[in-house]
């Protein structure tokens, strides 16, 4: 079949990508816990891709986490999400990439309320203007982060030194695909895909070399939760939720994961480290843990860049057997540096350390 | 108090409007949801009591247990039939309870509080949800010794990033008061600081009633330690729950109505 062809027949999954000039907002839980990814992806397009990425330092946390645990009312979230679009528009930025999963699907529920109930644009132009004396233009694209290393991902592949292949073997590496709930489950169209088959992440993987796993909940939830984890009585429901996915992964041999949502990078890692405290139990071959990447790490990674700069170490589970697989030369020694480049004590009790 | 008002006064809310179409019983949301797997939670039944527009069923839910199990994943978008999102429904549940106070009448309603006194504050403190300079390890001892050294070394794992904490740009760089002025406003024409008054509001009448100590900010007292931590192990598939089920939570909810709340 002609690709034409199969475009038409799959258009209702199809994405159109920007190819230049974003403006970037980041994600609290990435800035906050592992600020290497979203600095790696503005080099990424910045420096090794010479695409236009502008980050305006007013932008605040869309206030995402507590909208969705019920403690920011929506016309207050409206508003903060308008004011980024204030600034962007200030600047002449028409494409808005996200970094946070969750503030994707709130800036996607956000636009497609205001196309619903215009009213409410309205409204949240009168309440941005008696606020902030700010004016904005709804943009013309919303975009997610991997949704850009996506359309990117064959340019990445060319400049590719470890494919996603053990290089002892010759065989693929198998990998986990995790796509936040929020990328698509709320509206499909505006992700690669759509909510029944999101293409972002096995893009990834299969163009840089590795194979995805098929796994039975695939497509559970994390368990984030949102105040399902914020709240310490809670945990027990994020905590079940993973486990859930751990179990049902398992027999399929994982060497890593791979995820496009803060939360689910973050808690699909730690959650490990509490089975493994609380029970004894790893998920991965030869009694491991299994690493859970971002996808700038694995982009990183794969093009060759020092693993520590990237941040992988700021996980729990830690990725030196997938590198050793990989084939990647690391420096044990210089993972957890000063900003004088003394050394710092290494956290206790990681796993695959 | 007028039939249909509580369900009016949810059909004011956009995203009640957008996610209430004619539930047909069948049930879908409630097989794809993860909180249904291990709270005793339903989200078919919700929809089905609010489908009846009775003021007293839909009191009942307010002041429940139930409304606050869902994680908002928001799978059940994707899977209703007829378009409906319960997710949705339940977020204007969560707003209204809390607008009339009738969220500190439930264990996991209670919970808010804490929310607020985090993630919440960290918004109008800090410009940020979940800062890793506000997020105590201690508090988080699940998350692992990685965590606790993030939040020791915090200065060096941003400069390691090409970074600098609380610098003028990238990663938890520091916001100017005018910025934070901005963010203060839109909070205060919007609603976003009423809702807050009204969670500390509530909570500090409940925490007196309830015999906690209560302070005026942060995190270090007896009421946010209970919220935070307790937990009465009633909540799951197999607990006893089921009663309230039955009953709409009616018969235990049904004093409230004379309290004046509304």
């Amino acid at each position: 079949m002609k690709q034409e062809g199969k475009k038409r027949i799959w258009k209702e999954f199809q994405k159109e990508i920007p190819d230049d000039h974003f403006f970037f907002v980041r994600s609290c839980i990435r800035q906050s816990f592992f600020p290497g990814s979203e600095q790696f992806l503005i080099k990424l397009l910045r420096e090794e891709l010479g695409k236009d990425i502008y980050e305006d330092p007013r932008h605040t946390t869309c206030t995402g986490i507590g909208y969705h645990s019920d403690v920011v009312p929506f016309e207050t979230i409206q508003t903060v999400v308008a004011r980024h679009f204030a600034l962007a528009t200030e600047r002449g930025y028409k494409d808005i990439l996200i970094s946070c999963v969750t503030s994707f699907g709130i800036y996607e529920e956000i636009v497609e309320t205001w196309k619903h109930f215009p009213e409410t644009l309205e409204k949240t132009r009168e309440y941005l203007y008696k606020a902030t004396k700010r004016e904005f233009e709804v943009p013309r694209t919303i975009l997610h982060t991997s949704d850009a290393v996506y359309k990117f991902k064959d340019e990445i592949a060319s400049r590719m030194k470890y494919p996603l292949i053990d290089h002892r073997t010759g065989e693929p590496l198998k990998a986990v695909e995790h796509i936040g709930c929020h990328y698509s489950k709320m509206f499909p169209k505006y992700g690669v895909g759509g909510a029944e088959f999101p293409h972002t992440l096995v893009g990834m993987i299969e163009s840089w070399g590795g194979e995805v796993i098929d796994y039975p909940e695939r497509r559970h939830c994390c368990g984030f939760g949102f105040r399902q984890y914020l709240i310490q009585a809670d945990r027990g429901y994020s905590m079940s939720n993973s486990k859930k996915k751990f179990e049902s992964m398992e027999p399929y041999k994982p060497e890593f994961v791979l995820a496009n949502c803060p939360g689910c990078t973050m808690f699909m890692d730690k959650w490990q480290y509490t089975i493994k405290e609380q029970e004894g139990k790893t998920y991965g071959v030869n009694g491991q843990g299994i690493p859970v990447l971002t996808y700038e790490e694995l982009a990183g990674l794969v093009m060759g860049y020092d693993p520590w700069d990237l941040g992988v170490q700021y996980h729990m589970v830690q990725s030196e057997p997938l590198m050793d697989k990989m084939g990647i030369p690391y420096d044990k020694d210089k993972k957890y540096i000063a900003k004088d480049g003394s050394k710092l004590e290494a956290p206790k009790n990681l796993i695959n350390a | 108090m007028e039939k249909e008002s509580l369900f009016n006064l949810l059909k004011q809310d956009v995203r009640f409007e957008e996610g209430f179409n004619s539930c047909m019983n069948c049930g879908v949301c409630t097989a794809i949801c993860p909180a249904a797997e291990f709270y005793n939670y339903d989200p078919r039944k919700i929809v089905d009591m609010v489908q009846t527009r009775d003021n007293y069923t839909i009191l009942g839910l307010l002041k429940s247990e139930t409304i606050w199990y869902c994680g908002q994943c928001m799978s059940c978008k994707t899977r209703c039939p007829r378009g409906n999102t319960p997710g949705s429904i339940i977020m204007v549940l969560r707003l209204v309870s809390q607008r009339l106070g009738y969220f500190v009448e439930s264990e996991k309603g209670r919970q808010q509080f804490a929310v607020k006194r985090t993630a919440g504050d960290n918004i109008l403190k800090h410009g940020y949800c979940v800062p890793a300079y506000a997020v105590d390890p201690d508090k988080h001892p699940e998350q692992g010794p990685v965590w606790e050294h993030i939040y020791n070394n915090l200065e060096h794992m941003i400069a390691r990033a090409g970074g600098e904490l609380n610098g003028k740009e990238g990663p938890l760089r520091r916001f100017s008061p005018e910025v934070m002025q901005e963010l203060k406003n839109i909070f205060k024409v919007t609603g976003g600081q009423d809702l807050f008054d009204k969670i500390e509001e509530y909570s500090k009448k409940k925490a007196a009633e309830m015999g906690f100590e209560f302070k005026p900010d942060g995190t270090d007292c007896e009421y946010f330690d209970y919220v935070f931590t307790y937990d009465s192990g009633c909540h799951f598939c197999d607990s006893i729950m089921e009663e309230e089920y039955e009953t709409g939570g009616q018969e235990k909810n049904m004093e409230g109505i004379s309290e004046g709340n509304t």
